[in-house]
């Protein structure tokens, strides 16, 4: 780097949320022209220290400085006239304007006092050509795929002349090919003058594109390396700060036995789920899950796997075809029944559904088992607790108090709790959607565990996650899902990312065995 | 501090306090605005309340209505839904429990008479609250509008039933009730002479009791307040919200209707139409003062109580629209200040571990 200030440099950062202490004294410095990959387990600090940085929140020690000027305390309006701007994980996108005209929101072109349409889409148009972000200006947002509405968020950034650019964990929704797509933009940004920096826990993200690499750990930044001279042992180390086995990450640890031949736990046929706005989110789907086996569905998120995991758990009906758990019918069942038949769900917004927030550790413990802990109606407070406590320790859920409220644990714990009362109840057949989903790594090398400790107590498991390595890693068979359809299905050994790829994006269609 | 005391203290213990200082503060310029010392003011009205027993009966029989409607709207809230039409089950309570009181021959004992005047207050209060949680959980009607037009009708039948079929000439109550009185209890502590104080105190001392065991100690609180809280999560635990509204709302109509045992049975010793008074109104306001706690809304009830009776004290000073200003004035503040006061204490905590 030369001798020019740094573009960023964030020194001493103190944040705190209430009791949480959020960044601890961190520290990072971004050079001009690179791409700067932030890393660290979910909670570390890594958002926050972004938004205080793009004024969204102000710090409460330490200073901010972009590109040798003190800018302390400034806010997002001062932040991007002075060229630094954030695409966060949700799109703000406003899905009924076009791409040009959500683009220029809020700095429309005008001629003669009304907006000049045919202007913007020109400027974004050649903004488009500029950066190398392809999309159609004239599109409407909400006809867009996920990773044009990514490339959307970039351009509304540069359109107000951004230089330097956050993404937070950008790849989340993305396809491999659309993650390989969004590489190339990022370095052509970069070798046209801009500053990167790259908020992701992936550690493959981090070597395939950053030339430095911020890790955090506890609200501390522990450690700050040049991409050439690391590895992911030793990023996955600084995050955790203890060793971990990357193999549970990175493939690796193939499937043992493959179910129990013949027997069929459960058994979906010719299954047609509405979706919130389309008559067919899930279209015509067959499958069967022994016990002992693990069906992985692949999938660009948005392709009917959510539809058909509610579908199956009874909080969504069946337009047409049958579900058959363990022989009998449930396609028509509540969803208790369908629990008490031998179904246990992980579902996949545990703060939407998995939990509810105001209540204790203790009271989601029993979320949808509350009949097994009342006696005559009356909750039977001993057993509940005794359940927590036990709970509590097998699955090393911290804090320990059973009686806080579930909102006060972080990510990575509240995901435990879901776990633990999932695989803690009796079922025959778990479905287990996104479930290492925003949480770190030590709690994903857990979790993992447990699920294939559930298949080698055989029982069924239909994993459902975003995360393509997640499914190659776990699975027996392979499902790939796209437009609400299974259009490809591979035993583990013929699955690979290149293999699987085409097909989560339509490109290629498969004959579904 | 734990994390435990801290919620608690942030989510209810502060806000009714700030609330209380504000509306303190409103009501000092209220009264210098008329020319009055605040201190002298404060000092009628507690006298006229605390300080002597009919005031302090005066306030405990107001209470004993505010709380029941209070209980009410308490347990709409915990299962995610705004009961506005405790007025109007609080009339129908009223006019059910008398309406068995004056069918009941004269004489029955009190032991089986108190009991089924009850029951009915329970039932009409029930009726009238079911049909907003049956209308939510069949057609999704939004309960707010259909207990607000639920008031008019409910309201306007009863006053035709009693001016067309029950009044006494000239007055718009029913005969005087023979059965189901329910005694003073200047009867028992001459302390509260004169005062309109009784025992319906102690069944909605003991309703309050109940509401908390179910809320807090069954399965079908545990599942009401799942509903309340996350209504997406319950449905996962194969909760079943339309049945939880409908019994929801059962019962927040029955405890509002408890609450018409207090003037029928325990007061006037007939129905009165009109007789509310908006104290279903300003159950709505217990409620949120009182944090949907039975404890808090029993606190939260003495309160007001204390106010509405305190403004008649204090009348000769000031007008007594000043107290119902008050009461205006505490709702806001509570409701603002929730949000506001967690916030200040986690920013003032946060300096104060920033510091050492």
């Amino acid at each position: 780097m030369n001798g020019a200030a740094p573009a960023i440099r964030l020194t001493a950062i103190d944040k705190y949320f209430g009791a949480v202490h959020a960044n601890r004294s961190a520290s990072l410095v971004v050079q001009e022209r690179e791409i700067h990959a932030l890393v660290g387990e979910n909670g570390a600090g890594k958002s926050t220290l972004m938004k205080i940085l793009s004024g969204m929140t102000p710090a409460d020690g330490g200073t901010v400085e972009v590109g040798g000027r003190d800018v302390t305390g400034w806010t997002t309006a001062e932040a991007i006239a002075a060229g630094v701007g954030m695409v966060h994980q949700h799109f703000m996108l406003v899905p009924t304007l076009t791409v040009a005209e959500n683009v220029v929101l809020g700095r429309e072109p005008v001629s003669a006092g009304t907006f000049d349409r045919a202007r913007a889409e020109r400027d974004v148009e050649r903004l488009c050509e500029q950066s190398g972000l392809a999309v159609p200006a004239g599109r409407l947002v909400a006809d867009l795929s996920v990773g044009e509405a990514q490339r959307v968020e970039i351009l509304k950034l540069l359109y107000r002349g951004a230089r330097v650019l956050l993404l937070d964990e950008p790849t989340a929704v993305l396809s491999p090919p659309e993650v390989a797509e969004l590489w190339k933009v990022l370095r052509r940004l970069r070798d046209g003058g801009a500053t990167i920096v790259l908020i992701t826990h992936k550690l493959d993200e981090v070597m395939a594109v950053s030339e430095h690499v911020t890790v955090m750990r506890m609200g501390e930044t522990v450690a700050n390396m040049a991409t050439s001279d690391t590895s992911p042992e030793k990023i996955a180390k600084a995050m955790v700060g203890r060793d971990v086995d990357l193999a549970v990450r990175q493939g690796g640890g193939a499937a043992k036995l493959a179910g129990t031949p013949g027997a069929v736990a459960l058994d979906v046929r010719h299954l047609v789920v509405r979706g919130a706005r389309i008559e067919k989110a899930v279209d015509d789907v067959s499958f069967s899950i022994a016990p002992g086996e693990i069906l992985g569905i692949a999938g660009v998120e948005g392709n009917g796997q959510t539809e058909l995991l509610e579908a199956i758990a009874g909080l969504r009906g069946v337009t047409s075809g049958t579900i058959t758990l363990g022989g009998a019918d449930i396609t028509h069942r509540g969803v208790h029944n369908r629990g008490e038949a031998g179904l246990s769900h992980i579902p996949e917004d545990r703060h939407r559904r998995g939990l509810i927030l105001d209540y204790t550790m203790a009271e989601n413990l029993i979320l949808g088992q509350q009949h097994h802990y009342t006696n005559n109606g009356i909750l039977d407070r001993h057993n509940i607790i005794d359940h927590a406590r036990r709970r509590i320790v097998e699955y090393d859920i911290r804090p320990t108090d059973p009686s806080l409220p579930a909102r006060a644990l972080s990510g990575g714990n509240q995901q435990k709790i879901v776990i633990a009362r999932e695989l803690s109840r009796a079922f025959t057949v778990l479905l287990a959607a996104q479930p290492t989903r925003g949480v770190d790594v030590g709690a994903i090398e857990f979790i993992h565990a447990e699920l294939r400790k559930a298949r080698e107590e055989g029982k069924a498991v239909l994993l459902v996650s975003a995360e393509l390595k997640e499914v190659l890693t776990l699975s027996d068979r392979i499902a790939v899902m796209y437009g609400g359809r299974f259009v490809a299905m591979f035993p583990r050994s013929d699955a690979s990312e290149e293999v699987i790829g085409p097909f989560m994006t339509g490109a290629a269609r498969g004959q579904v065995a | 501090m734990n994390t435990r005391t801290r919620v608690l203290l942030e989510e209810s213990v502060l806000p009714p306090l700030v609330a209380l200082v504000v509306a303190l503060v409103a009501g000092d310029l209220l009264i210098m605005a008329y020319g009055q010392a605040p201190g002298v003011v404060w000092r009628a009205l507690l006298e006229g309340t605390w300080g002597n027993s009919y005031g302090f009966g005066q306030v405990l029989y107001k209470a004993t209505t505010l709380a029941c409607t209070g209980l009410a709207v308490a347990v709409g809230l915990r299962a995610g839904l705004f009961n506005i039409g405790a007025e109007g089950q609080l009339a129908a309570g009223g006019f059910g429990a008398g309406l068995v009181g004056l069918m009941l021959p004269a004489g029955t004992p009190a032991l089986i008479a108190v009991p089924l005047c009850v029951l009915a207050a329970l039932a009409a209060g029930g009726a009238v609250g079911s049909v907003p949680g049956i209308l939510r959980a069949r057609f999704g009607a939004h309960e707010v509008i259909v207990t607000i037009m639920l008031n008019f009708i409910v309201l306007a039948l009863l006053n035709y039933f009693v001016s067309a079929k029950l009044h006494v000439p000239e007055t718009l109550h029913t005969p005087e009730i023979h059965a189901g009185a329910v005694a003073r209890l200047s009867g028992t502590f001459d302390a509260f002479h004169g005062s309109a104080a009784n025992w319906t105190i102690v069944i909605v001392l003991l309703a309050a009791a109940f509401v908390w065991g179910f809320l807090f100690r069954t399965r079908a609180g545990y599942e009401l307040r799942a509903v309340g809280l996350q209504s997406d999560a319950a449905e996962y635990a194969g909760i079943r919200a339309g049945r939880v509204w409908f019994s929801a709302m059962a019962m927040s109509g029955a405890l509002a209707g408890l609450g018409g045992i207090n003037f029928v049975l325990g007061y006037k010793n007939y129905y009165e139409d009109g007789f509310t008074g908006g104290a279903g109104f300003l159950g709505i306001a217990v409620a949120l003062i009182g944090r949907n706690n039975p404890v808090g809304v029993l606190l939260a009830a003495l309160f007001f109580a204390t106010l509405s009776q305190g403004g008649l004290a204090i009348n000769a000073m000031v007008p007594k629209q000043m107290v119902e200003v008050l009461q205006g004035i505490v709702i806001l503040a509570v409701a603002t200040a929730v949000p506001e006061v967690r916030r200040l204490l986690r920013s003032a905590m946060s300096r104060r571990k920033a510091a050492p």
